[in-house]
């Protein structure tokens, strides 16, 4: 078995904040991954808001916010067990993110 | 005790059960836990003495105080041989000996803290957590091999010798059974706690069935877990929170095995058997357990065992989320197919068979009982065929019934 991060993105700040409905769906979805025992650490949500985030650049520059260059800024993250890439992309395809227009990047973890 | 019965013959395994572990306990505190073994035998004879005593000369006023007298003056006749042994053959003295302190005395206030650092002593994270549950048994409950071996359907001479293995790294332990300290208690009280619940489990789960031992199980695993409330060190949120779990579960004891010893599945129990003193208990003890931050698998398996008491609407949403918090914090094969039921019970069979596909459980009896459950509305043959996979995988015998039945039933509409 391997080991994924799965990277979370979402592209506007007002969908940061989720309805309760979509909080259900996707602790379903979590709940689903750890019922197959495949959720090695449940990770963290990540705060986009003023006064929670800052980038610190070169030359002492720190902007408020995440990094948003790509105009995209990253929600939160968790770890799952798989097989390997494939198996983790399938994980990924059921979370509720991508209804609101947000991705999921799947980075497979180096083994030290 | 006014509801002490009446003849001697049922009044002594009465007291037995109630006053052995306490006295232990005691005498265990002013020996150190060394030397349990000389508790033991002081408390086992002033029972034996009282066995013979009152069979002659009738029950006393008082038994417990009775009880209480002779242990003590026991206590001082093994000091008093260990003396002339020890005046006579002084080479021999080793420091290992009890050694007798101030006299000691037998009042509720000694009684209850004996038998907290009892439970704390006994519940060592040396020995596993089979041995602990039998060493707990044994010593903070009273029973004896027979009983033991009897809920956990296992020979007498395996539970001897599990026992003998825990006693000795008991005795090797340095636990000290005087005080109980802040750090010790922190330290231990999850272990503590983790033996309360298996304790209540194989009660309330015991594939034995015997209806009293499993009953019996469960009110000791209550009573254990109310010491530990009374005290303001252990009364903390997690043992209010178990404490509701346990009032929640036991007030469907009745309800939930018919006459004949076999399982009445949740939604077919008679409501009316539910004992609703017990329900209220569990929410007292739920809105204790609140008062703080932490939510521990107690508070969540305790929130679970609550809404399952409710008629509300939102009671299936509110279990599912409660699962997929449990599964988070700690997966078991067992809440994975719960969780995978309730889903079904929101998001219908269906849905909840891919949930269940996702499981990777085919060696579980359990899983083979969902599948089964979820497919008998949708396809029979596929269902029997889950069913009896079931039957071949489980070791209970009341389950195996209870399957026979399913797939009566089923062919019986197809």
């Amino acid at each position: 078995m391997k080991e994924f991060a799965l990277i979370f993105r979402l592209k506007d700040i007002s969908d940061f904040k989720p309805s309760p409905e979509q909080m259900q769906e996707r602790m379903n979805w979590l709940g689903s991954i750890a019922a197959q025992n495949k959720l090695v650490d449940k990770g963290n949500t990540l705060l986009p808001i003023p006064g929670s985030a800052k980038t610190v650049k070169p030359n002492n520059v720190v902007t408020d916010g995440p990094y948003t260059e790509i105009k995209e800024f990253i929600s939160g993250y968790i770890v799952v067990r798989a097989e390997n890439i494939d198996e983790a992309v399938e994980m990924a395809k059921g979370n509720p993110v991508f209804k609101i227009g947000g991705n999921i990047e799947v980075r497979e973890i180096l083994v030290k | 005790m006014a509801e002490l019965p009446a003849s001697h013959n049922e009044l002594l395994p009465h007291l037995f059960r109630q006053e052995y572990a306490k006295m232990t306990a005691v005498l265990c505190r002013h020996f150190g836990l060394k030397h349990i073994g000389i508790a033991e035998d002081i408390a086992s004879d002033t029972f034996l003495k009282a066995s013979e005593h009152w069979a002659i000369n009738g029950i006393p006023e008082n038994p417990t105080a009775w009880l209480y007298t002779v242990a003590k003056n026991k206590t001082k006749d093994y000091f008093r041989h260990l003396s002339v042994f020890e005046t006579k053959i002084k080479n021999d003295i080793n420091s290992d000996r009890p050694k007798q302190e101030n006299d000691f005395e037998f009042h509720e206030q000694i009684i209850s803290d004996s038998q907290l650092t009892m439970i704390f002593a006994v519940c060592n994270p040396s020995n596993n957590s089979e041995s602990q549950i039998a060493l707990a048994l044994q010593i903070l409950c009273g029973f004896s091999v027979d009983e033991i071996a009897n809920a956990f359907i296992t020979k007498a001479e395996t539970i001897k010798k599990r026992l003998q293995r825990a006693r000795n790294n008991l005795r090797n332990d340095n636990f000290q059974i005087k005080t109980l300290s802040k750090s010790e208690i922190r330290s231990r009280q999850e272990t503590v706690l983790q033996t309360l619940y298996l304790l209540f489990n194989e009660g309330y789960f015991s594939k034995s069935n015997n209806q009293f031992i499993r009953k019996e199980l469960c009110s000791e695993a209550i009573r254990l877990n109310l010491i530990l409330t009374e005290n303001p060190l252990t009364n903390t949120p997690q043992t209010n929170a178990l404490l509701a779990l346990m009032c929640f579960q036991s007030s469907r004891i009745e309800a939930r095995t018919n006459e004949k010893g076999e399982a009445i599945l949740f939604n077919e129990q008679d409501k009316n058997q539910w004992d609703k003193s017990l329900i209220e208990k569990g929410n007292y003890f739920l809105v204790n357990a609140t008062n703080g931050n932490e939510i521990s698998k107690y508070h969540l398996e305790a929130g679970i065992a609550y809404w399952h008491t409710t008629d509300n609407k939102d009671k299936w949403k509110n279990i599912l989320q409660l699962y997929n918090q449990l599964i988070l914090i700690e997966y078991s094969p067992i809440t994975a197919l719960n969780r995978t039921f309730v889903f079904s019970k929101i998001y219908g069979h269906e849905k909840a068979i891919l949930e269940a596909d996702k499981l990777n459980l085919s060696d579980n009896d359990q899983y083979h009982a969902l599948l089964g459950y979820l497919y008998a509305k949708s396809d029979i043959q596929i269902a029997i065929e889950h069913y009896e996979k079931a039957i071949k995988l489980t070791k209970s015998n009341t389950e195996k019934q209870t399957l026979k039945k399913e797939i009566e039933r089923l062919n019986e509409l197809g």
